[in-house]
């Protein structure tokens, strides 16, 4: 992600920390403070203290704790979500002292900005594919500063140059006189000796764990039920809630009627809030049925006009007459001469839909909150939390939980502040499950987009002008109001557009700020700006290369000359995908697209068939991949595999739509997901580059639309300008759709025997 | 009162008839890696056996299981093919978020209790009805292939109980798949 959440993008920190304090607390200026004490796993009170040092005997930085018997407790400020974070920062701690990854205790960071802020986001947040971009430098930093002190401690105690001891899994070795002694026996010394002015992280070549395939540190409990997610925790006297929002975005509730809900077996209460109800049960079972059994009355507010059909013409309406904001110019677009091409394009509003349904257990007591879940924004929970409770802040406890997913869902914490809206009302702790259909009807949305985009060609096909306006709300106006640009730019809105791959001798790439209806929110979506524009970019490219007549790989090479590592993984995608060899069947076609998102460099092709009837089969795809340095490749090659399939499906199946201010969606029977039969051959393949790491977890959903859609162009001529795929503009022709009825009416499917 | 077998056990629990076995292993019973995650039976994540056979456990209602032996997640590495699903899911390392892997594994295994060596096909059928929001149906693919064949079919992970020293080794990692 190219933005960041405390300011604007590109203005420099007022604070300038030195470089000792900077390693104290691993990049960001606190006070130092050491707790001492014995060794302990970080306990509840303590997992909040000034520095969240536990009882821990040595506690250098926010991030190491080594305890007398030798533990080690990481503590990530970034959070598990399926891609591998905790894997990923363990990896660059023990690196840099010299453990294995089996001798860490891996720990949640508590809410704490001043110390687990992530400095690329300017808040303690999860996202961007930030993590392992910061913790490059931040955690190799604190894990090199660690071993220092502790070296340092054993060299004083033997009275050797510390130059002259080595360390192999936390043992450390004076290896003139063969003497060792473990960490924990020098932690107490070394929490006694001064920072050092600067530490030196290990060269690459002795690296090793980092590039290494390792092993996750969180999956041995993920494949025997035994991991906890926060919606399988079990407090004493919790009772169980699930709840209903006002369908209507915007609209309040007005009167409950719950006769009928008493009579539920397991039923215990019903909690309402301003737009919600809660149903409280001994159990989940007992808090649907109760659920369903009420009989409500909601106040449907101001928007129960708005629909999709709307929002386009609304969002066309302010790509025409609305104040465009400048995101990049150079040279003057309008008076390039040639051939012009443009285009439209919509894309719609996306659900996140992760496999855990939201849900959070807050016990809130006149002394204090805690508070389980899994958020990617802990010290925002606790702002909510205090807000609506008027607690201080620090007696609040968010006991942070792995997440069955978070795709950006878990940046929003409005089902932690209903469920505190909802507990605040009863003693006992309440866990709130919202079902399935709640997550799909009051998610943080994905905006739609309404771009318009242009070219002219010169005499040899290529772009002399580039003109790309995009329409949409923000994201960032409302998760982030101080961090917008001071013309009142969205950086995110325009990140991967005012930054092409390729350069254009004129170009102009603006934004219209449009925004939703109040109560319609907006959010974070894996992949966030760069997965907009990067469809849009990369398929408009694909019908400047139609109309310029050259083949769309060579057409991109053409224009990547100055682009090394771009050139690099399109050259290498396209030779291991046979990129014009061998001949294709009637209706295969192969797609290709190409960019840098998040400061690594892909290319995808992707190889798919579409039906007589429209129906788009992915046959295979290739992903080439320059992330830098991978530090774990197994984990680039997986968020690659499941990024691409996350946009695959969104591509095929996906897009929220709105009716009477509602959405239509329900579960997974109508807002689809990809399923194993549907998932194509897929090769990943890593370039072996020593750059600094770039981000990986969002990657593959941004490549993943455009290699589609340019596959279908391929297969059929024809362009689609928009998502899920309209299976219609897709048919070869009129016989073709009769045969699909008339299958589908032999299966019984085709109720209203038409498609 | 109801009496059901649970991962061998037998166990009395004063339920509601209606409720759905997976209310009563998670919110009753607290065997909660058995997963809510749609609650109609279309993500597969609250997958579990009776008598062996997968079934989705969010629309069973408990007075339905009868004398059938129940087996969740819990209790499926106690079979010789369940143990070999759950270590080839961590050689291969299936899992990312990890919230439907309960249930993949149950699938898979009951797939591969019945047909130890299944066709890409009858991987496709027995595997379609559970959703991973992560995508690691690849994997998925790849780890049965694994079970079934006894052979490394993708690259393997390095173990973290390996000491750190004797991790040298791969350094290239590209996993090609044939055209299917």
């Amino acid at each position: 992600m190219n933005v960041r959440f405390d300011k604007p993008l590109g203005e420099e920190r007022p604070d300038n920390p030195s470089r000792r304090e900077a390693l104290k607390m691993g990049g960001l200026v606190v006070a130092f403070l050491w707790l001492g004490g014995g060794a302990k796993v970080l306990g509840r009170a303590a997992a909040q203290g000034p520095v969240a040092a536990g009882d821990a005997a040595f506690a250098p930085n926010a991030f190491v704790r080594v305890g007398t018997d030798g533990s080690v407790h990481l503590v990530m400020p970034s959070i598990e979500m399926g891609q591998g974070a905790y894997t990923g920062q363990a990896t660059l701690l023990a690196e840099e002292m010299d453990l294995g990854l089996d001798q860490i205790v891996v720990e949640h960071a508590p809410a704490n900005r001043k110390l687990y802020a992530n400095p690329l986001l300017g808040e303690q947040a999860t996202g961007g594919s930030t993590t392992i971009r910061f913790c490059w430098t931040t955690l190799r930093q604190a894990g090199a500063a660690a071993r220092t002190l502790l070296v340092n401690a054993a060299a004083a105690k033997w009275k050797v140059d510390p130059a002259q001891c080595t360390v192999a899994r936390g043992v450390i070795r004076h290896e003139a006189s063969g003497r060792t002694v473990g960490y924990g026996d020098v932690a107490d010394a070394a929490a006694q000796l001064p920072m050092p002015e600067k530490v030196q992280e290990k060269d690459a070549s002795a690296f090793a764990l980092i590039g290494k395939p390792l092993r996750r540190v969180d999956t041995a409990g993920k494949v025997d039920g035994s991991l906890q997610f926060s919606i399988d925790l079990r407090v004493p006297d919790m009772k169980i809630a699930t709840v209903k929002a006002c369908p209507t975005f915007g609209g309040k509730l007005v009167a409950v009627d719950d006769s009928r809900a008493r009579q539920v077996p397991g039923f215990v209460a019903v909690l309402k809030i301003a737009d919600a109800v809660a149903t409280v049960g001994e159990h989940f079972w007992a808090a649907k049925q109760a659920m369903d059994a009420l009989d409500i009355t909601w106040d449907h507010g101001p928007n129960t006009q708005f629909s999709t059909e709307q929002l386009f013409k609304d969002l066309a309406e302010a790509s025409k007459n609305g104040t465009p904001i400048p995101g990049k110019e150079v040279g003057h677009v309008d008076g390039a001469k040639g051939k012009a091409v443009e285009a439209v394009y919509q894309l719609p509003l996306l659900a996140h839909a992760t496999m855990e349904p939201q849900n959070a257990i807050v016990h809130v007591r006149p002394d204090g909150c805690d508070i389980w879940t899994g958020t990617q924004v802990p010290a925002r929970c606790v702002d909510v939390a205090a807000k609506l409770t008027g607690l201080k802040p620090e007696t609040i406890v968010v006991h942070n939980q792995y997440m069955g997913g978070g795709f950006g869902r878990r940046l929003f914490e409005d089902p932690v502040e209903q469920a505190v809206a909802f507990a605040r009302q009863v003693s006992y702790p309440l866990k709130v499950v919202w079902t399935r259909e709640e997550d799909i009807a009051h998610d943080r949305y994905r905006p739609a987009y309404y771009d318009r985009i242009a070219a002219t060609l010169g005499d040899d096909g290529k772009p002399v002008a580039w003109k790309h306006r995009i329409t949409s709300g923000s994201v960032l106006a409302t998760f982030a109001p101080g961090a917008m640009g001071k013309n009142g730019m969205d950086a995110d809105a325009i990140e991967c557009a005012a930054d092409l791959p390729y350069e254009f001798p004129n170009v102009k790439v603006e934004w219209v700020r449009h925004d939703m209806p109040e109560g319609v929110h907006l959010g974070w979506w894996r992949g966030v700006g760069p997965v907009h524009n990067v469809f849009v970019i990369e398929s408009f490219i694909d019908e400047l290369a139609h109309t310029a007549g050259k083949d769309p790989l060579e057409y991109r090479r053409s224009l990547l000359q100055k682009n090394p590592r771009a050139l690099g993984v399109l050259n290498l995608a396209a030779e291991k995908a046979g990129w014009g060899k061998g001949s294709l069947p009637a209706r295969v076609g192969r797609g290709i697209a190409v960019a840098a998102p998040f400061g690594s460099y892909l290319c995808v092709i992707v190889e798919a068939e579409v039906s007589p009837q429209g129906e788009v089969k992915l046959r295979r795809a290739v992903a080439a991949v320059d992330c830098g340095v991978a530090v774990n490749p197994n984990t680039v090659e997986a968020q690659v595999q499941g990024g691409l399939i996350f946009g695959w499906t969104a591509a095929l199946y996906n897009g929220i739509t709105l009716k009477n201010g509602a959405v239509e969606q329900h579960n997974f029977n109508d807002y689809r997901m990809m399923r194993i039969n549907e998932t194509p051959a897929l090769e990943v393949h890593l370039v072996d580059s020593k750059e600094t790491p770039g981000g990986i977890g969002e990657t593959g959903t941004v490549m993943a639309f455009p290699a589609l859609f340019n596959a279908v162009f391929a297969a059929t001529g024809v362009r689609l300008r928009s998502y899920p795929i309209d299976r219609s503009a897709l048919v070869q022709g009129a016989d073709a759709l009769k045969a699909v009825v008339t299958q589908a009416s032999d299966h019984g499917a085709a109720k209203e025997g038409k498609v | 009162m109801i009496v059901l077998n649970i991962n061998g056990e037998s166990r009395s629990v004063d339920v509601p008839d209606d409720m759905p076995l997976l209310w009563l292993l998670r919110d009753v019973i607290g065997l909660t890696g058995t997963k809510f995650g749609c609650g109609i039976a279309q993500c597969g994540a609250c997958t579990v056996h009776l008598d062996g056979a997968a079934v989705r456990s969010c629309v069973l209602p408990v007075s339905a299981v009868g004398t059938k032996a129940i087996t969740t997640i819990e209790g499926v590495g106690a079979s010789a093919v369940g143990k070999k699903v759950q270590q080839a899911w961590l050689d291969i390392e299936v899992v990312q978020c990890g919230y439907c892997q309960s249930g993949q594994i149950m699938s898979a295994t009951a797939l591969l209790a019945a047909t130890p060596e299944p066709s890409d096909a009858e991987i496709d059928v027995a595997m379609s009805g559970n959703i991973c929001r992560c995508g690691t149906y690849v994997r998925i693919r790849e780890a049965i292939k694994q079970v079934a064949t006894g052979k490394k079919v993708a690259p393997q992970t390095i173990p973290n109980e390996a000491p750190a020293a004797a991790t040298s080794q791969v350094l290239s990692f590209v996993r090609v798949e044939s055209v299917a």
